[in-house]
């Protein structure tokens, strides 16, 4: 019985070069002011191009209606649980949304003189040191565009240290376990990629590291809790084993959610890592970006941080260019500064126990979880979990039905997937993270959803392979999109 | 919820943390503040920058009008809160609209494939760098002066560990326009293979505001058999200006399509390049297909290239891209259309004729919404000082960047620049 959702209408809408019809316009522009140029005149004909070829021509009631019913074939946090393990979907609170177009904000130029940009620097101030606090860390950079682009910055920021004590060392050990941006960001900065096993328990293999790290180490990636949702408990023994060869400890903060307020990677022998603002600090996800990737580290690599970077000069803020050390820009300006506002919005809601507070719920609906599905999906790894929990489809592959068939049966319950085959040391991973925005209500509608299908998967196998049914659009063809590449609309 | 879990308090689900890693002490930040006490926090921040100021900065974030509906669109809750719309069946609504965003691009561009958006333009430069050195096999870039300098010092920052020399090319200084036959001198002729360009890296307009030479430095570059890579900051600009059809890569930035400067970001930047060159292409890319049902439909493709496959083998580590951003520049487009965004354009070169007529242009190159200007007897520092008085952010002085420009200021006008403000910059 599926209680959730129940079907509706929703609109068809052709592509906007469809609905198009010469002459038909959205904008308004004031008269013009000053004296209008001639284009082929001011820039010579040569420069001037041609009317764009295909581009839309609508009005504005069928513009604002083309994207509203678009808007209406996602699914989003608005409509309800998002249980997308490592991605933390939590609730985006409406009143960052609210303080980050506060048009002094909002229109603040990025080489507006400093004396009139002190709020802004101020917000990004106030942030640095509260992550700092978080993480337990001595030194935040904001630049970072995304988590992708937080590992760059802080492995940079290891190979420089590297350089200067004389060797930037070959290697980067990376648990089989991890994102799979973490070997990709070992690449680009000029790292060659050594992965190691997880032990029996799912976590880091001590025995083996001790093994593997040498001095041609550079540092070891961990994600941690890593991605089967459980703490790395050897972490310090982890960081001592690094530092006594003169290597570093990098940690993915992507799974900072189920440490707030608990643990800090600073204290735990991390030396430097990345926080996942679109992540544990509420920012919204919007489809694919904007995030924001801090970066924080631990003093000995703070002579390295990108420029510009925060400087108090008497009672004001300055931006100091000159830093000889630093590993450069990773971006131009200073970083997604709306993101950063937004970010700093839910810190200053929280406060040092409402944060707490928020994980300890994150992690009680993850276990909550565990417990209520664990009669019913297989659980490779009995280790306790924090804040999500990862089954696999055992169970039901007997039937011949996967992860990838019960997540979109999921759908039909009126629930967005969690996370499908992920990590890739759980075969056929169903990885479940709630966040701490759901309440007991959902948490039971989803458990709800779960065993139904466990019980779909068992007596109706091909029910569950042939869904979604309710959407209004059916089981998407994905290996001919790859195969036949169409990335663009054309005229018939 | 507790006894389901097992434990009697919310503290027993960390017991089997290390003592050692526990955190034993509240985290040393201020108690929650409510809603209206968080609208006061950051109205007083707001406060404390420039308010009421006009201002003729431009140097890669524009100050143009936002029309309306592109608010009302990305704050509808289901593009604001979905996420990456790997599951297809429930977000045809994103994929929609950046198989549109792609489209728009393309036909902006003149290029064959665009991607779902980068972080932004500074980092579109060394992710179009690499993958120039994965087609071409070569790994030396030689990128203009005339490219924004915070986007070479990005270059420079990705460059650095991936065995490819960057070295820069000069401008004339009487146009401001590439100098070619510094480039040629660069290029090398029949040096060994590890000293041919991957890459020469334009922009236009350059970061002095003049329509460069694109096609002269295709011609040159794929005379060398290296890729043109063309660099844009203002999009506006392509309402008007001959698409670079001479390029190979085109990296850009779109922040001036609807996206409030917000203090340097988020923006979005894009990569589009020919077809050829599409599966060396770095980010996501929506393509289109057919449901079981037979209805059209999009979906996430070519993911072949990508780190959650591919892992240390990928394209690129890039992950996110700037889907909600990118949905702001769609949405702009779609309202200006083909008509508005050239009308646009032309404002944005009557407006920034009206403020060059009486200052001092520096260059003579053809310009479109920027120019450099000399300023005598005093300081671009000084006048800057002396028009803050009169409530006018002036231009950049553009001594950091460039030594030799030190008595010259970059200027900015856009639609938004009104007669009155740039009455009082002349004066």
């Amino acid at each position: 019985m599926i209680t959730k959702v129940r079907p509706h209408l929703s609109q068809n809408e052709a592509l906007l070069f469809e609905r198009s019809s010469p002459g038909k316009k959205a904008y308004q522009l004031p008269d013009l002011d000053v004296p209008a140029v001639d284009p082929a005149e001011a820039l010579g004909a040569e420069n001037v191009r041609e009317a764009i070829e295909g581009f839309p021509e609508v009005s504005e009631v069928e513009a604002i209606r083309h994207f509203t019913r678009l808007s209406t074939w996602n699914y989003a946090i608005d409509h309800g649980m998002y249980p997308l393990g490592s991605c933390t979907m939590k609730y985006n609170p409406r009143i960052n949304e609210l303080v980050a177009r506060i048009e002094g904000l909002a229109w603040a130029h990025p080489y507006q003189p400093e004396a009139l940009s002190q709020g802004c620097m101020r917000v990004m101030a106030s942030l640095e040191s509260a992550l700092a606090e978080i993480t337990g860390m001595d030194a935040v950079t904001l630049q970072p565009a995304a988590g992708a682009h937080g590992e760059l910055t802080g492995i940079l920021l290891i190979r420089a240290l590297l350089e200067k004590r004389g060797n930037p060392r070959r290697k980067i050990l990376i648990p089989d376990s991890a994102h799979g941006t973490n070997p990709a960001t070992a690449a680009i900065a000029g790292y060659a990629v050594e992965n190691i096993k997880s032990s029996e328990a799912g976590v880091l293999d001590v025995g083996a590291l001790e093994q593997l790290v040498t001095e041609d180490v550079a540092a070891l990636m961990v994600t941690n809790p890593n991605t089967l949702g459980v703490f790395e408990h050897n972490i310090v023994e982890a960081a001592g084993i690094l530092h006594r060869k003169g290597a570093l400890l990098y940690m993915d903060g992507a799974n900072m959610n189920a440490l707030v307020g608990i643990a800090r990677p600073g204290d735990f022998g991390v030396d430097v890592m990345h926080l996942n603002l679109h992540k544990t600090f509420s920012t919204p996800h919007g489809g694919g970006g904007p995030g924001a990737g801090p970066v924080a580290v631990k003093k000995a690599l703070e002579p390295f941080l990108p420029v510009p970077r925060l400087r108090r000069s008497g009672k004001k803020l300055a931006w100091d260019y000159r830093r000889k050390h630093c590993i450069g820009r990773v971006r131009a300006f200073y970083g997604n500064f709306g993101v950063l506002v937004r970010a700093l919005a839910y810190i200053l809601a929280h406060g040092g126990e409402g944060l707490r507070n928020a994980t300890v719920d994150a992690v009680l609906n993850a276990v909550y979880i565990r417990k209520q599905l664990e009669p019913h999906f297989d659980l490779p790894y009995a280790s306790p979990n924090l804040h999500e929990v990862v089954f696999s489809d055992k169970r039901q592959a007997a039937h011949g039905v996967h992860t990838g068939d019960l997540a979109k049966r999921l759908i039909d319950y009126g629930f967005h997937p969690y996370t499908v085959s992920f990590p890739m040391i759980v075969h056929g991973a169903l990885m479940i993270e709630p966040t701490e925005t759901e309440s007991k209500l959902e948490l039971d509608q989803f458990i709800e959803a779960m065993i139904s299908i466990a019980g779909e998967a068992a007596s109706d196998p091909q029910l569950v392979r042939n869904a979604p049914y309710g959407t209004r659009t059916s089981r998407v063809d994905e290996v001919t999109a790859a195969r036949k590449p169409v990335l663009r609309w054309k005229p018939e | 919820m507790l006894r389901a879990c097992g434990v009697s308090s919310p503290d027993e689900l960390f017991a089997h943390l290390p003592e050692a890693v526990r955190l034993n002490r509240p985290l040393a930040l201020d108690p929650g503040i409510s809603e209206y006490e968080i609208v006061d926090y950051f109205r007083a921040r707001a406060a404390e920058n420039a308010h009421g100021y006009a201002s003729f900065l431009g140097a890669g974030v524009y100050n143009h009008y936002r029309p309306v509906l592109v608010d009302a669109v990305v704050s509808r809750g289901e593009f604001l809160t979905s996420y990456t719309p790997y599951q297809a069946e429930i977000s045809q609504g994103t994929l929609t609209a950046i198989f549109e965003f792609q489209t728009m691009i393309c036909q902006l561009t003149g290029m064959d494939v665009a991607n779902a958006s980068m972080y932004d333009g500074s980092t579109a430069v060394p992710e179009a760098a690499m993958m120039a050195a994965r087609s071409t096999g070569r790994s030396r870039v030689l990128v203009a002066r005339g490219v924004h300098p915070e986007y070479r010092e990005v270059l420079r920052t990705y460059a650095r560990n991936q065995g490819m020399p960057v070295e820069e090319f000069g401008y004339v200084a009487q146009t401001g326009a590439i100098d070619l036959e510094d480039l040629e001198r660069r290029m090398g002729s029949d040096a060994a293979d590890a000293a041919l360009a991957a890459a020469v890296i334009v922009q236009s307009p350059n970061f002095f505001g003049v329509v460069d030479q694109v096609k002269s430095a295709a011609e040159i570059a794929h005379r060398h058999g290296a890729l043109l890579i063309m660099v844009f900051t203002e999009a506006v600009s392509l309402g008007i200006l001959e698409p670079p059809a001479d390029a190979d890569i085109v990296a850009g930035e779109l922040q001036s399509f609807a996206i409030s400067p917000s203090y340097g970001g988020p923006f979005a930047g894009i990569l589009a390049t020919r077809e050829k060159y599409m599966r060396q292409m770095p980010g996501r890319l929506v393509g289109q297909t057919n449901d079981a049902r037979g209805n059209r439909a999009f979906c996430l493709t070519l993911s072949t290239r990508e780190q959650h496959i591919r892992r240390e083998k990928a394209t690129s580590n890039i992950c996110t891209n700037q889907a909600l951003i990118a949905l702001m520049a769609t949405v702009f487009m779609t309202v200006y259309g083909k008509r508005g965004l050239r009308e646009l354009a032309e404002r944005n070169m009557a407006k920034a004729r009206y403020l060059a007529a009486k200052m001092q242009p520096r260059f003579s190159g053809p310009f479109f919404n920027e120019f450099v200007a000399r300023v005598e007897g005093r300081t671009p520092e000084d006048l800057n000082k002396v028009l803050l008085k009169k409530k006018i952010v002036g231009g950049l002085p553009l001594g950091r960047y460039y030594p030799e420009l030190a008595d010259c200021m970059l200027l900015c006008a856009t639609e938004m620049s009104t007669r009155a403000s740039m009455d009082e910059v002349r004066a």
